[in-house]
């Protein structure tokens, strides 16, 4: 029973000194390697992310809640649409799926994942997204959102 | 913004312009507020040679992604019955399609966010429909009986669930003059990305919550106006210079149970 204690400390060890998500897979081809995310680099560095990931989430989701504020950078929302992985068919998988990118070490780790009980999983359909809508006049005389209508219908 | 002078010594006030002596880089909460109440004419440009100009206060819309929400603004609606076509959902449909509840065919207990009624005099056989949804009360009672605090008002006035620190009591549906609030009884996927929604917590209009920290109207305003006969009106209550608030000084509106001294945001004409 000792020894495996012993084995299990040693994984979690492991996995937080893994120095990077592609990690090479010569090294340890039992740990995950979650995939890479778009762009150059995430948020933060990787290991911060890694053992600071919840904390952030749950500080933005307060601001979000009670304060309106909707910044980018921990927003739940943000990391979905970064780190979303594409299945067979080319669209990206929902947390159903062990290749989702939060699944990947999560299961690994054993730690159960509440927030897709209410949030969506994955990023919108793109078609809804980016499809062209009808302009719709806005009711209101902020300029800036009239403009942003009178631009809409010069395209 | 810097004051002006590193010695402070332009101050002509007597230092009343906040810039104290030693403080050139701190800014005066109440001489920044005073100076952005000032700049009143927003322009903006649209394309070479077209300007448009906004007069009046500062749009609430200018509020940055990460800036709070504050006391200042009250957001409401006005709706005038006698534009809402008997018959009409476009609203129900717009609010459906952006925040992605429907029915799947337990009417008893499905999530329903805005519902149209229909009301009908028995005694004279007059008739008028109206949408209700949550009133986004000043007072409201399922924020006074929540036992968790999940219930509550943002600063803006808008009345949301906050479901991390919902636990299903629904307590707060019951409390409810306007049955507005809904229970989701069945797990669900594939939600909106911004209208997050779970088993075991309870669900009400948010007011687009999402569209209007973007300066967005909410859906069902938007579909009312652009594909109805336009009888919602969205808009800041507290702001005088306010579409909505001109209106609801220059005509007589109803809001419902108002006996119940709930305060509602939302003000109905024509009823």
């Amino acid at each position: 029973m000792r020894s495996v204690a012993t084995l299990t400390t040693l994984l979690t060890a492991a996995i937080l000194v893994l120095p990077s998500a592609t990690a090479p897979a010569g090294d340890a081809p039992w740990l995950p390697k979650p995939a890479r995310g778009q762009g150059e680099k995430c948020v933060a560095d990787t290991d911060w992310m890694r053992r600071n990931h919840m904390t952030m989430l749950m500080h933005q989701r307060d601001d979000t809640v009670y304060d309106g504020i909707r910044t980018k950078r921990f927003s739940l929302k943000g990391c979905i649409e970064c780190h979303a992985v594409k299945a067979a068919d080319g669209k990206p998988v929902t947390v159903a799926s062990p290749t989702h990118f939060c699944r990947t070490c999560h299961d690994y780790a054993a730690v159960r994942v509440d927030c897709f009980e209410c949030h969506a999983s994955r990023p919108e359909a793109t078609a809804t997204t980016t499809g062209k809508a009808t302009p719709v006049r806005p009711s209101t005389t902020d300029a800036a959102v009239l403009a942003q209508y009178l631009r809409s219908l010069e395209r | 913004m810097s004051c002006g002078s590193k010695s402070g010594a332009s101050c002509g006030s007597g230092g009343a312009c906040g810039c104290a002596t030693g403080r050139g880089d701190v800014i005066d909460d109440a001489r920044r507020a005073f100076l952005r109440g000032a700049t009143a004419t927003a322009v903006t440009t649209l394309a070479a040679g077209v300007t448009l100009y906004s007069f009046g206060a500062e749009p609430a819309a200018a509020r940055g992604p990460d800036e709070k929400v504050t006391s200042k603004v009250r957001w409401g609606l006005l709706i005038d019955a006698s534009k809402c076509g008997d018959g009409c959902s476009a609203c129900v449909t717009a609010c459906q399609t952006e925040n992605g509840w429907r029915d799947t065919g337990h009417p008893e207990t499905d999530a329903q966010w805005i519902r149209k009624l229909t009301v009908n005099n028995p005694k004279n056989g007059a008739t008028f429909s109206l949408p209700m949804m949550c009133q986004h009360c000043a007072d409201p009672p399922c924020v006074d009986v929540c036992p968790t605090g999940a219930s509550f008002k943002r600063a803006d006035g808008i009345v949301l669930v906050d479901k991390h620190t919902c636990i299903g009591c629904r307590y707060c549906m019951m409390a409810c003059p306007y049955k507005a609030r809904s229970f989701i009884h069945e797990p669900l996927e594939d939600q909106k990305p911004h209208a997050p929604r779970g088993k075991g917590t309870v669900e009400s209009c948010t007011m687009c919550v999402h569209r209007v920290d973007e300066g967005r109207i909410p859906a069902c305003v938007e579909a009312c106006n652009d594909t109805a006969g336009g009888a919602m009106l969205f808009g800041d209550l507290n702001d005088p210079l306010s579409e909505i608030a001109k209106r609801v000084a220059a005509f007589r509106t109803t809001r419902i149970r108002a006996d119940l001294g709930c305060n509602p945001g939302v003000y109905y004409r024509n009823i």
